[in-house]
């Protein structure tokens, strides 16, 4: 008698709670490392990048798909002819995640913290073409116009990357305008984050977004045991897969095997130029010669590197620009082919001869030299491997270092003690004035011979010159005649011998509805608001 | 047990064998990529299938084997010399000497080695070869291994000096130098083979270890630890057992060594 009663409160307190409550739905995925802020302007690591995607509310985002600019808490904006003002016209009735409401007051407010050079914002370093303050005028709480000290190439672009925090809110930036705000977080274990109440987007039905209640991000460096939860079913998506783990994958489920195609990132091989490097001079001589740059660039077989390291889910690299960035890459440039007798007489040309099976310059030394790279890619361990082999048949002895990460960096920007260096560039920007640190003669990200005082060659002036013009150009035909031209001369010098753009991979869940995974990042939860479950439980409006 | 000691015995001498052998026995260069096969199954052509870059891996087991087996034991010699001169020496002498020593003997052994390998192998000119990279990388393997020997090796020296014998031959009018050379070197010896012995599978997991981080012997000159680096990750998985091979191979061969210490052990 007494357990029946039990029984029965107990079927009358779950039916209660069923009553009142539905099924949350909640999407897991891995993060590498803990987010080092969750402060959306001074983000510097890819984890803080990932939550301020999923919790900020951006004026205008660019959109993934088609690359183009699309108005989020922006209803409309308007660049000046000078190209250096930018004035918004604010989405209205629009509340942070606390209820706060959001204006004018707080765009600016935002722009002042950003510009604050105590801040030290990546993000705000962007928007920093010309030294002088930023000026923000409000003129009612729906419309503003942002006055920078000199003009700003793609500004509007740059505001992807500037999401808004509330100049009132006592939760600071953690009151958020995005689709989800931070509800939890265990350090170095997981995150929380939770559906924005507040959140101002609805879908066509009239349903407000985001559709998934809440998002659990697990703090997981290991990549392989990322993808075993994923086939176990314990987390949703993984965002980026390497080849080898894409292959396994496909094979196993090939419904989660989503490649996107090719990347904006690439990976290549540079030799060092610094005139002050502690290298004898005739391997100066060797590594500042375009002949011989081509040369080994020729021997390479790219075709082979992208099917053997890459599986196929890779392309021979062009230039700096990917092919996957449809608005700036050179469509009449073409990869360069591997072509072994091209290089010999590209060598040939600087005095170089093949005597047996080595190859010796004019001063009769054996081309001999060493590439760094970091330890433990396998990757490029394996991309080394396959470059070794082939400047064999020119009679090149190439010896491969692998490196502790620290210890390549130290050599590639301090003591510049090395011959030639293979790493990979990961490029999040679309727009190629981001990459100015790499192009200008005098920036410190100019690998092969960083910090120079004056071009040490003529096309270096040449690629200076156009990078300057084009980052202070508004007409876009220009810049694009301008940035051709970059992409025309590195092909043609090759001081970074670029030799394959990866394609971007990712693995889905097929339980996740609208998934579309794309080359830029974030390539798969790009459309956050709009992903939902095949199952999903029905929300109470 | 004579018996699995002497099977053992016997695998170690067919390995041995057949690496020092390797340029006969191999069907193809460790290096050459054959790259219209990458990835192959076991095959007439290649016994144990092809690796990424279609190198045969049975030509790479086999000159792997020969880089491993030939150097552990040497960079074992290095640190058996150094843990019987060190560790030798305090339990000869004894007092502060012996003290002294085993201070430096325990800071050494709370070095991390990993690391100080790691800053070795950076420090290292860029174009060392592959084959002198290898050799290098051993001997530093054997110039930190020698702490834990010199204990063991300074705590029996200290068990011979208080023994009766040593007693008797003092007593007896034997000089120290007559000491030294007829009863304390010959009554040593055993436990400086037993430590030979057993440090010989310590370097070749060492080497093993330094692979998996890529920071092992430099390709394209092939060893167990790079080997074995092929065996990370998830594709490792993957329905190919022949990648094993390296594997297996390695702990059949440490296990066929420590049959043989116990051997050396028991007459220690």
């Amino acid at each position: 008698m007494r357990r029946k009663g039990l029984f029965l409160i107990c079927a009358l307190v779950a039916s209660a709670l069923s009553a009142g409550a539905y099924a949350q739905s909640e999407m897991r995925f891995c993060l590498s490392s803990q987010p080092k802020t969750f402060n959306p302007l001074a983000v510097d690591d890819d984890a803080s990048e990932t939550i301020r995607y999923l919790t900020g509310g951006v004026l205008i985002r660019l959109d993934r798909n088609t690359q183009q600019p699309v108005g989020e808490l922006a209803t409309a904006w308007r660049i000046n002819k000078a190209g250096d003002a930018i004035s918004f016209t604010l989405r209205p009735n629009v509340r942070f995640s606390d209820g706060t409401p959001f204006s004018a007051t707080d765009v600016a407010f935002t722009v002042e913290r950003l510009m604050d050079p105590d801040l030290h914002s990546p993000t705000g370093d962007s928007f920093r073409s010309t030294p002088g303050k930023v000026a923000t005028k409000i003129t009612d709480p729906y419309h503003l116009t942002i006055t920078f000290p000199g003009p700003v190439i793609g500004l509007d672009r740059l505001f992807d990357q500037v999401a808004i925090i509330s100049a009132q809110s006592p939760q600071k930036y953690m009151a958020v305008l995005g689709p989800y705000y931070v509800a939890d977080n265990k350090a170095g274990s997981t995150l929380l984050l939770k559906r924005n109440p507040n959140y101002w987007k609805h879908d066509s039905a009239g349903r407000q977004l985001p559709y998934i209640d809440s998002i659990r991000l697990d703090i997981q460096q290991n990549r392989d045991r990322e993808l075993l939860r994923l086939t176990r079913g314990e987390i949703d998506l993984v965002n980026s897969l390497n080849a080898e783990s894409f292959d396994l994958l496909k094979g196993q489920a090939p419904s989660m095997a989503f490649d996107a195609g090719v990347s904006l990132d690439s990976e290549q091989i540079w030799f060092n130029q610094v005139p002050t490097s502690p290298l004898p001079d005739y391997k100066k001589a060797w590594f500042t010669s375009t002949h011989f740059r081509r040369a080994v660039s020729s021997a390479i077989h790219r075709d082979d590197i992208a099917r053997l390291v890459f599986h196929g889910y890779a392309q021979p690299a062009v230039s700096l620009i990917s092919p996957a960035n449809k608005i700036w890459f050179n469509q009449k440039l073409k990869p360069h082919a591997y072509d072994v007798k091209l290089a010999l007489r590209e060598l040939e040309l600087d005095g170089f001869r093949l005597q047996g099976d080595t190859l010796r310059d004019r001063t009769g030394h054996a081309v001999e030299f060493s590439v760094i790279t970091n330890a433990g890619n396998k990757d490029r361990e394996r991309m080394a491997s396959v470059i070794q082999q082939d400047l064999r048949a020119i009679g090149i002895r190439l010896n491969i270092v692998t490196l502790d990460f620290p210890s390549l960096i130290e050599r590639i920007t301090r003591s510049f003690n090395y011959e030639s260096c293979l790493l990979g560039f990961v490029n999040d920007e679309l727009d190629p004035n981001a990459q100015m640190s790499v192009w200008l003669s005098s920036a410190d990200n100019h690998q092969w011979n960083p910090n120079q005082k004056q071009p040490a060659t003529a096309w270096e002036t040449e690629i200076d010159r156009l990078m300057r013009e084009q980052a202070s150009s508004l007409d876009p035909a220009k810049r694009k005649r301008d940035i051709d031209r970059v992409q025309q001369l590195v092909w043609e010098q090759e001081p970074f011998i670029y030799l394959v753009n990866k394609h971007a991979l990712s693995a889905v869940s097929p339980n996740l509805r609208n998934a579309h995974p794309v080359g830029l990042r974030p390539q798969v939860y790009w459309n956050i608001e709009q992903l939902a479950f095949a199952t999903q439980p029905r929300r109470p409006q | 047990m004579k018996r699995l000691r002497r099977a053992a015995l016997a695998f170690l001498a067919i390995v041995v064998l057949a690496s020092l052998l390797a340029g006969v026995f191999a069907p193809a260069s460790y290096d050459f990529q054959f790259r219209e096969v990458s990835n192959a199954a076991c095959s007439t052509h290649h016994w144990l299938g092809t690796d990424a870059l279609g190198r045969d891996r049975f030509s790479r087991l086999l000159f792997g084997t020969r880089v491993s087996l030939l150097l552990a034991p040497a960079a074992a010699l290095i640190s058996t010399l150094l843990a019987a001169l060190i560790g030798g020496v305090a339990g000869y002498i004894g007092g502060k000497v012996q003290r002294t020593l085993m201070a430096a003997t325990d800071l050494s052994m709370a070095m991390p080695w990993m690391f100080l390998l790691i800053t070795v192998r950076a420090m290292l000119p860029l174009n060392t070869g592959p084959a002198a990279s290898v050799v290098i990388t051993f001997a530093v393997l054997g110039l930190l291994g020698w702490p834990a020997a010199a204990r063991v090796v300074c705590a029996d020296a200290r068990r011979l000096i208080e023994s009766d014998f040593i007693l008797h031959a003092r007593a007896a009018g034997c000089s120290e130098a007559c000491i030294f050379r007829r009863q304390f070197l010959p009554n040593l010896r055993p436990v400086l083979m037993a430590q030979f012995w057993i440090s010989i599978p310590v370097f070749i997991l060492a080497e093993a270890n330094l692979g998996i981080l890529g920071l092992g012997v430099a390709e394209p000159l092939p060893s167990w630890g790079g080997l074995l680096q092929e065996l990370q990750g998830l594709a490792a998985t993957s329905g190919r057992p022949w990648q094993f091979a390296p594997i297996l191979l390695l702990i059949a061969t440490v296990s066929c060594f420590h049959l043989a210490i116990e051997r050396k052990e028991s007459e220690a």
